[in-house]
């Protein structure tokens, strides 16, 4: 995994970590796609399971492996977490939603 | 998008935040530009500045059809609070502001944003007028796409400041 894991996470009670093999526990987030990020992934909306302690910028490499065409964005966008811009670096809690902001064009 | 129709978010509690009006509509009718226009007029004030933004038939060559905004509805309303509590605190002589972004299609030549900005003297709610329309193309999240005869593309302000995340790094996500 690309992030460190903090060991002592008191993370939330989800039994079925079978899809990340290495962690003890993880959690769920929602991840929103807007216009061209939409286009792209043919979603709006993705509930995501991720390692316990996974930053902003790992769960988007996870899901540039998941949708690769996001890559024609990547160089130029912004996340935010909970309706709030947010650094790469910010760690998610089970709930939050992740929101991937391509270029915007409002006015 | 699956966001409600109208979000016209109550005044909160603050008194920063009681002097703003922020409005993101999904609707087919014009912007009653009026009614902004009228939240932020208030006699101690000398100056009524407004913007309206509206919609080019042309891109270069390419003839629009139309225009469709999107938007992340309840950050966009969140940002565009702030953004007019930064005008006030930059601006001293600022009274009120109020800020309506249309969603959904809108037609060529109608307008799609309104900032309207009240203050003592001119000079205030101009520049505060011009900060909040600036700000709102750089941060606040509102996608327009246009469409074309021959196809159509998400617009990119050139106000965004987008940086690179991840591009590149290869990750083993699942075994």
């Amino acid at each position: 995994m690309a992030a460190e894991e903090p060991k002592s996470e008191k993370g939330y009670d989800d039994d079925d970590d079978d899809d990340d093999d290495d962690e003890t526990k993880s959690v769920s987030v929602n991840v929103l796609f807007f216009a061209r990020a939409r286009d792209l992934t043919g979603k709006s909306v993705v509930s995501l399971k991720i390692p316990c302690g996974s930053s902003a910028g790992s769960t988007m490499e996870r899901l540039l492996c998941m949708f690769p065409r996001l890559q024609e964005i990547c160089k130029s966008m912004l996340l935010a977490i909970n309706e709030e811009y947010a650094d790469e670096s910010t760690l998610l809690k089970h709930g939050d939603e992740l929101a991937i902001i391509p270029p915007l064009s409002g006015g | 998008m699956s966001t409600s129709d109208i979000l016209n978010p109550a005044p909160t509690a603050t008194s920063a935040a009681t002097s703003s009006l922020v409005e993101i509509l999904e609707s087919p009718t014009p912007l009653q530009t009026a009614k902004y226009t009228d939240f932020v007029r208030d006699s101690s004030c000398g100056a009524i500045a407004t913007f309206e933004g509206t919609t080019r038939d042309t891109f270069g060559e390419k003839h629009v059809v139309s225009l469709q905004y999107e938007s992340y509805a309840p950050m966009a309303v969140r940002q565009l609070k702030s953004i007019c509590i930064a005008a006030k605190n930059a601006h001293s002589g600022v009274h009120r502001i109020a800020v309506a972004h249309r969603l959904g299609t809108v037609g060529v030549g109608e307008g799609s944003v309104f900032v309207a900005v009240s203050s003592i003297h001119r000079a205030e709610a101009l520049d505060a007028c011009r900060y909040v329309i600036d700000e709102l193309k750089a941060t606040v999240p509102i996608w327009k796409k246009e469409v074309y005869d021959n196809g159509e593309v998400w617009k990119e302000n050139t106000e965004f400041v987008g940086k690179k995340v991840c591009c590149g790094h290869k990750v083993k996500v699942e075994d």
